[in-house]
């Protein structure tokens, strides 16, 4: 077997296992399993936006659990206080989140270096200690109960499978959308700055301008993901929205290669089932349920060693191609 | 209390978690110096610290042993961490670095939790408790042990790096590493010495604050994100610039606890910071850099 071969049989492979993520739930009915999906198609959602933005143009966010919390928060708020329907309420939730990215990424993104990192990551611990803190809008840490499950129209996602569709269809709509984007003029400028910031601005590349875009859009993706997480549990707290998520989003998109629109739901996957096997084999299995962190941990690392160019470019890797993200993804 | 009583008590309380995030900070930029890298695992030595010096305090032994095994034991760890993640990531990217830093930063979490709980852990203060009354007010004595014994390590770890010979081979890598090798520096060693001294800062850091704010598993991360922010808003690369910028968030949330809401002080430290790195994003004590 040539090793070219070999890479489109994983290729291939992998095709194969992602439709049967897809169709497994579904055609087992079994409610855990389309959960979990649901859990990997929201996590996806928020990780492919965060990939175009590390791989893409090149900068990192420390803090994108913010922007996923600012619409799960939104869409709580809008639909439980103020009676607006789910829809609307998203719509509204992702323009504030976009119009807080676009105040926040302005001055930063005209800097160079990692400035972006530094205030995200200020950033994501300002808007989770407001979620905590803000009690009249927010309830504090008790949280916000009785969202409503997302419905448009006469349509309601009102069963876990309906909601799987709901989230499978979002995703599969960003996608497309990143895609276009990133095989479209304004995406070629973005590779082209994610190379060299100097080259792409000596060809005509606005670069602040470029950056700023995807950062706004990678927020908006945060944002509509936050909304779906809100409407799913029917509750919102301060809790996952913090440093801890945003890490977890950032081991998502590097682990699963940052350089493609696919890597990102790749890592998105691996790192919902590895934590919800954890989280299984922890229930019953004592030992695992208390050093989970430490396995957690140690994996974390051991991947990033072993597979510094993230799993998507296994294929091409071994193909001997370049991946388009040269440097890990950034 | 007069109001000079109660600013008093927040300049102290602020100054001195301030240089524990200093200390943190400086052990950010020495290891960022050495290697280009922001090690997300720093805030855990200081955890480290303070958990293991409780441990062995419970265990009978008297404080300065605890608190200068703790320091060991964490250095010790450090080592470990360096040759087991950054050794084994030369010439990676930064972003892959930090990744493993934080994955090692979770190893080490887990670890305390299994080892000592989930529990918050303290142990007796190095001077006893009953506060030293300052006009209408007390300072906690721990508080002052705090302040001095980061203080001198500052010092000590300034003129280490001024004056020593090793401590100059260390700033030679961080100038140029390949220079630094070309005149017979180890700059592998100069990494792993830098991992050291970041360490036993840290740790140092952590025992001393413990009897005053308690520790518990979860904290590093706090203690990593604010040293972060205190070495970029001190202008990323230099020490004194760290500790200025973490005593200054310190304060900060001292003074905002007090006089605004104590639940926004740490939110309110971030703000202000952020609106003096905006306008002045080289830092306090950087240079300004050429576009």
């Amino acid at each position: 077997m040539t090793l070219s071969l070999l890479a489109r049989a994983i290729r291939a492979a992998g095709l194969a296992i992602f439709f049967a993520f897809v169709a497994i739930p579904l055609l087992l009915h079994s409610a855990y399993l389309a959960t979990v999906g649901i859990f990997i198609g929201i996590h996806a959602i928020v990780a492919v936006g965060l990939g175009l933005l590390m791989g893409y143009a090149g900068q990192v966010s420390l803090g994108h659990a913010a922007f996923y919390g600012l619409g799960a928060y939104s869409s709580a708020i809008l639909t439980t206080r103020l009676g607006l329907s789910p829809l609307p309420a998203m719509v509204a939730g992702t323009a504030i989140t976009a119009i807080i990215a676009l105040i926040l990424g302005t001055p930063t993104l005209r800097l160079h270096g990692h400035y972006l990192a530094m205030f995200t990551l200020a950033f994501g611990i300002i808007i989770q200690t407001i979620f905590n803190q803000a009690e009249r809008l927010t309830r504090g840490t008790s949280g916000i109960v009785g969202i409503p499950p997302f419905s448009i129209g006469p349509l309601r996602f009102d069963t876990v499978p309906k909601a799987y569709l709901l989230v499978l269809a979002v995703l599969a709509l960003s996608i497309f959308a990143v895609r276009n984007l990133v095989n479209s003029r304004p995406g070629r400028a973005l590779r082209a700055l994610h190379e060299s910031e100097v080259a792409a601005s000596v060809c005509g590349v606005d670069v602040p301008r470029a950056k700023l875009e995807v950062f706004v859009l990678s927020a908006i993706l945060a944002s509509v993901a936050g909304s779906l997480y809100a409407h799913f549990v029917n509750y919102v707290s301060p809790v996952p929205f913090g440093f801890g998520f945003s890490v977890q989003l950032l081991v998502m998109v590097v682990v699963g290669g940052a350089g493609s629109v696919w890597g990102p739901l790749a890592g998105a996957a691996l790192f919902t089932v590895l934590s919800q096997f954890l989280q299984k084999t922890g229930e019953r299995i004592a030992f695992v349920g208390t050093t989970d962190t430490i396995l957690f941990g140690m994996v974390l690392v051991a991947v990033v060693i072993f597979l510094q160019k993230g799993l998507v470019s296994l294929p091409s890797r071994l193909r001997g191609e370049a991946t388009p993200a040269e440097d890990s993804g950034i | 209390m007069t109001l000079a009583d109660q600013l008093l008590q927040y300049l102290i309380t602020g100054f001195s978690v301030g240089i524990v995030y200093g200390l943190v900070g400086l052990g950010i930029t020495i290891v960022f110096n050495a290697t280009g890298i922001i090690n997300f695992a720093q805030g855990e030595f200081v955890m480290l610290g303070g958990m293991a010096a409780a441990a062995l305090a419970a265990n009978g032994a008297p404080l300065w042993l605890a608190v200068i095994l703790a320091v060991a034991a964490t250095t010790l760890v450090a080592l470990a961490m360096e040759r087991l993640t950054i050794y084994q990531l030369r010439g990676a990217s930064v972003i892959t670095l930090i990744i493993a830093t934080i994955g090692a930063s979770l190893v080490l979490q887990g670890g305390a939790k299994l080892l000592w709980g989930p529990d918050a852990v303290t142990f007796p203060p190095f001077s006893g408790d009953t506060p030293i009354r300052i006009g209408g007010g007390g300072i906690a004595p721990q508080r002052l042990w705090v302040m001095g014994l980061a203080t001198l390590s500052v010092v000590a770890v300034q003129l280490f790096f001024r004056f020593t010979l090793t401590g100059k081979a260390i700033r030679a890598c961080a100038i140029n590493r390949r220079a630094a090798r070309l005149s017979g520096i180890s700059a592998d060693r100069m990494v792993r010495l830098s991992f050291a001294v970041s360490a036993a800062l840290a740790a140092l850091g952590g025992t001393v604050l413990t009897p005053v704010t308690l520790m518990q598993y979860a904290q590093g991360t706090h203690y990593t994100l604010t040293g972060f922010l205190a070495s970029v808003l001190g202008g990323l690369g230099n020490g004194l610039g760290a500790v200025l910028g973490g005593v200054t968030i310190g304060m900060i949330e001292s003074f905002s606890s007090g006089f605004i809401s104590s639940g926004y002080s740490k939110a309110i430290a971030l703000v202000v910071a952020l609106i003096v790195l905006w306008w002045r994003p080289q830092g306090l004590l950087g240079r300004r850099q050429l576009q």
